[in-house]
């Protein structure tokens, strides 16, 4: 019994420190991001915390928000949904935060979307399944582009290309299942024939034997869609193979050390990506090249790594927010409508024109195709 | 006194009620919503505590059953049957009163089946899988038990991420509520308070099952299973027949905890399956006290609470890993075990 | 299928079950000499390959992968000091929950020292695209690399266990530790030989893997459960049952692609698992033939 009490009394101060820790600052803006730091997804949610946290920092040095300090909560769901539901009624409840930004996958969004909604708190997620702003609930919003686009993009090349007998490969993540669907459900519209259509395990090494069942069928072109390693695993076992299709990817390619760690097996590799990768190439005049260059170059220079469209997602929900914040200040209520009537607002993903019927903003043309030649991202010359 | 064993029970209800009265009272009731789904988690480790403690018998897919109980409540109050309302099954279940008619947040009208329904299929799938695993597995010893618990829960992980109508890695969301004599299971502001005492009378309910089970002439067979399993064959104890209704009985515990957190939660994702959250709850066991049931709930509640508050921030598992390793090196009898109890 | 094709899969699929072979070896060393089943030889893969691409930027390749396996002994014979040695008769349950969560500390320990980024080692010869064909299959030189060298440490160790003092010492400790001791064989070190032993050939394993599977951080769980379900196939301390039980798993996986969907490939090994250990927990080399394939 007395280990009990002694034990209980340490639980009592660490519920009581814990909350002085949470004890705000007075006049603070407090905003939540719930993300998949580590863990399954932390290909991710990583970026985005790093991304939110440099932003966070930049808007303090330079004022803050509405003219008060901006404190970035961010919490850890490790991918976990219930972890997620967690947090999201922490931020809501507890914290009282203005908005929460995240999470990094659809599954986790998706349960937290009601509970957000019934807590009037904005969500602005970071992930791209198209059910989370379909049916549009009032404060829900997502950032990155719809799956749907990339797919056309990838089906318009490959008519250009003459292209109509392919293999698919998914992996089984939110983002791989999800691609797949969205690839089954425009090919008979864009003429293609989807040979052979598998999923792979997201931790599988070795694809020599699905890739090998594709080979047997004479695929013209194989498009494989995941966000992990495996993508570079695809390219590499391919060429092992002595397989000479093309190999299209998906937008979760946008990130250098999948080229790096494909090595030579990555050139030619088309794929469709926001236009964050080849913000060099992008004329002086676009509305995005600012933006871009400068948030790679920040990025790079502080945390040591490659930008990834992924940390862009989070670029776009904060600079969203702020951007409604100077003409809406922050009351929850004229925030969300302020959201929904922002148009024109150039982001990492694309430009951003939101509507009450329409709460993620982009569109088609928010995409580029580009391609991996020596090594690097470049624009693919149609 | 057979009364002293129930003082515990009588401490918990009082810190149970003690808890929501302070929270109500300092105004942060959000308290009850980590509390609550701790309740829920809570129920795994009493289960798996029975199964570790008392029949000795190691469990590392308890998250399995978990997942069973969640998913298939939550498929199958999500699961629009309009589209076959006219097929014979369909109409046999309405007649019996199974199915239940409600709107979702977006106005859509949804035919499925009833919370309370899809709850005793869950149950009924639950306790035949645990009659079929557990056959084979109690047959088996040390690491051999431990990596057929693992191998079952790693198979539900897989089915629960490779199938379609469960989500796939999404999971499954917009669960509804589930009315309870009045009362509704739900995650909504206005119930949680309500909610809170649901979730702990729950626990109550179980710990009390628990504690006339480990007390009655039941528990002492487990007992005399865990000193000695010989020794207590010798002595006419069915051994196989207790470690299989332990092991069904610890099914049941969890996959009541995943029915019931689910429809709090509103939906489920194959996270609940994985085999981590598995060796969380062994780790929650092992902490407690192996064989002590108060110990188990209270660092079940604990140790659930602080990580769904995310105080461990990205060291969650770490926090886990270590927990385990601390008390199975320098505690083996557990941190809140009262030594010399009942061994 | 054609014979091409099938020769494709017979090649993938032993190369698969090379490398489970070898994790399979690593549980049984450790197995023979304590009992323990150690969950964290995954993680000493994985470990071994990190270290070996951090290296590789500064150092050769061929002393970057020594380093890299010297290292991983050195956290092993940690591991077993730290945790295991000064345990006094400690259960098998005790002994599974410790290694499990050293398991997780250790893939949290590389999530935080590296971080989530997947890293490959450069191939050993050739580059990502070389391909080899041979009976027109093809196969990347490295896969030939992963057969020769599975094939040296399982001959190598024949060698070590059959003719040298260290390898008959732990043999014996194997067949029954008071007696060795009565011997004047100092089991406790054998049992740190057996954990740096184990980490050694994993460390060595995981290097190679990793230009064709590259290396993540939490690739090490996953790899111990397949390396566990071969161990157990062919009867849990048998190495050379190992040997057999892995190929047959390899193969097994990668031909039931040819015929199933993919997604079923994982659900073979776990089926696997769940059939012997209900039915013959033996293995499938176990009792009857125990005289011919137990010595290793």
């Amino acid at each position: 019994m007395k280990r009990m009490l002694v034990i209980s009394l340490i639980v009592v101060f660490l519920l009581s420190a814990v909350s002085l820790l949470f004890a705000a600052e007075k006049g603070t803006i407090k905003i939540g991001a719930i993300l998949a730091v580590t863990g399954g997804a932390s290909n991710l949610g990583a970026p985005e915390a790093k991304t939110l946290e440099m932003l966070v920092e930049q808007a303090n040095a330079s004022g803050g928000l509405d003219g008060r300090k901006v404190e970035l909560i961010v919490k850890d769901s490790g991918g976990s949904p219930e972890k997620a539901i967690s947090f999201a009624r922490q931020l809501i409840e507890e914290e009282r935060v203005l908005a929460i930004i995240g999470p990094s996958t659809s599954g986790e969004t998706m349960k937290i979307k009601d509970i957000c909604e019934e807590g009037k708190t904005i969500l602005l997620s970071c992930s791209a399944a198209e059910s989370i702003v379909n049916p549009v609930a009032q404060y829900v919003f997502k950032t990155p582009q719809n799956d749907s686009f990339a797919v056309i993009w990838i089906y318009n090349t490959l008519k250009q290309k003459g292209i109509s007998k392919i293999g698919v490969v998914a992996s089984n993540t939110g983002f791989g299942t999800g691609g797949k669907a969205q690839l089954e459900k425009y090919a008979p519209e864009y003429g293609i024939d989807i040979l052979i259509a598998e999923i792979y395990d997201k931790e599988a090494t070795d694809l020599t034997g699905v890739l090998n069942k594709l080979k047997a069928k004479n695929v013209q072109a194989v498009v494989n869609w995941s966000i992990e390693p495996a993508q570079s695993l695809v390219a590499k076992n391919m060429r092992q193979l002595g397989m000479t299709a093309p190999l299209l990817q998906s937008h979760g390619f946008g990130n250098i050390k999948y080229v790096e760690a494909a090595g030579q097996a990555a050139e030619g590799i088309i794929f469709p990506c926001g236009r964050l990768l080849v913000a060099d190439a992008l004329p002086p005049k676009h509305p995005q090249k600012a933006l871009l260059t400068a948030y790679k170059r920040q990025y790079e220079a502080k945390y040591k790594e490659e930008v990834s469209t992924f940390g862009g997602h989070a670029y776009d929900a904060f600079t969203i927010l702020v951007e409604v914040v100077k003409t809406a200040g922050t009351d929850k209520e004229k925030l969300r409508q302020g959201i929904e009537n922002l148009k024109g607002f150039a982001g990492t993903a694309g430009i951003f024109n939101f509507s009450p019927a329409d709460h993620n903003g982009l569109a088609l043309d928010s995409f580029e195709m580009l391609t991996v030649k020596n090594g690097k991202f470049v624009l693919l010359k149609p | 006194m057979p009364e002293r064993r129930y003082l515990p029970l009588l401490a918990l209800a009082v810190a149970v009620i003690g808890i929501q009265l302070a929270v109500s009272a300092a105004a942060a009731v959000y308290y009850l919503t980590q509390l609550t789904m701790s309740a829920y988690y809570c129920l795994v480790v009493l289960g798996l505590c029975l199964l570790m403690g008392y029949a000795g018998q190691i469990s590392l897919g308890q998250a399995g059953f978990f997942a069973i109980g969640g998913y298939v409540s939550a498929v199958l109050t999500t699961l629009d049957l309009r589209s076959l309302a006219e097929t014979p099954a369909v109409k046999l279940l309405g007649r019996l009163g199974f199915l239940a008619e409600r709107k979702d947040l977006y106005e859509n009208t949804l035919l499925c089946l009833a919370p309370w329904s899809a709850m005793a299929f869950a149950l009924l799938l639950t306790v035949l899988l645990a009659l079929m695993i557990g056959l084979p597995v109690i047959r088996l010893k040390g690491h051999y038990l431990a990596m057929a618990t693992l191998g079952f829960g790693l198979i539900v992980f897989r089915i629960v991420l490779g199938t379609r109508f469960l989500g796939e890695a999404d999971g499954i969301s917009g669960v509804p509520p589930f009315p309870l004599f009045g009362l509704r299971v739900s995650g909504g502001l206005a119930w949680r308070v309500e909610n809170y005492y649901i979730a702990w009378a729950l626990v109550f309910l179980c710990l009390l099952l628990a504690v006339n089970l480990v007390h009655s002439r039941v528990g002492r067979a487990l007992r005399s299973i865990r000193g000695g399993e010989e020794a207590a064959r010798a002595m006419g104890v069915d051994t196989s027949r207790y470690k299989l209704a332990t092991f069904v009985l610890s099914a049941v515990f969890a996959c009541l905890g995943g029915i019931f957190l689910t429809h709090y939660n509103g939906g489920i994702g194959p996270s609940e399956a994985a085999s981590m959250k598995s060796v969380r709850y062994v780790a929650i066991v092992a902490a407690g006290g192996a064989d002590n049931l108060w110990g188990a709930l209270f660092a079940g509640a604990l140790l659930n609470f602080l990580s769904l508050r995310g105080t461990f921030g990205s060291y969650d598992d770490a926090f886990f890993a270590a927990i385990l390793i601390g008390v199975m090196l320098f505690f083996p009898d557990g941190l809140l075990s009262v030594k010399g109890r009942g061994r | 299928m054609s014979f091409e094709q099938f020769f494709q899969y017979f090649l993938s699929g032993i190369t698969q079950g090379s490398i489970y072979a070898i994790i399979a070896i690593g549980f049984n060393i450790i197995y023979n000499t304590t009992g323990v089943i150690n969950f964290a030889q995954g993680e000493f893969l994985i470990l071994g390959g990190m270290i070996a691409v951090s290296l590789s930027a500064y150092l050769p390749l061929p002393l970057a992968v020594a380093l890299a396996v010297a290292v991983t002994m050195g956290v092993g014979l940690l591991i077993d000091l730290v945790f295991i040695r000064w345990l006094a008769g400690p259960s098998v349950l005790r002994l599974i929950v410790i290694t499990m969560g050293l398991s997780i500390l250790l893939r949290e320990g590389m999530l935080h020292l590296w971080d989530e980024k997947v890293r490959a080692l450069r191939h050993f010869t050739g580059s990502e695209i070389s391909s080899l064909r041979i009976l027109g299959a093809y196969i990347s030189p490295q896969a030939l690399w992963v057969l020769g060298i599975s094939a040296v440490i399982v001959a190598v160790l024949n060698l070590f266990f059959k003719f040298t003092l260290a390898g008959r010492a732990m043999r014996a400790c194997a067949a029954n530790s008071l007696a060795a001791r009565l011997c004047g064989i100092r089991t406790r070190r054998m049992v740190s030989l057996s954990f740096m032993l184990s980490a050694g050939i994993g460390a060595l394993a995981g290097c190679t893997i990793s230009p064709l599977t590259q290396t993540q951080y939490d690739m090490g769980a996953p790899l111990a459960i397949k390396g566990f379900t071969v161990a157990i196939l062919g009867g849990l301390g048998n190495s050379m049952a190992a040997v057999a039980a892995g190929l047959i798993l390899g193969l097994l996986e990668v031909f039931s692609v040819s015929l199933l969907p993919l997604a079923y490939k994982d659900a073979v090994s776990l089926a696997v698992l769940l059939v012997i250990l209900f039915f013959k927990p033996g293995g499938l080399f176990g009792r009857r033939e125990e005289q011919v394939l137990k010595e290793f």
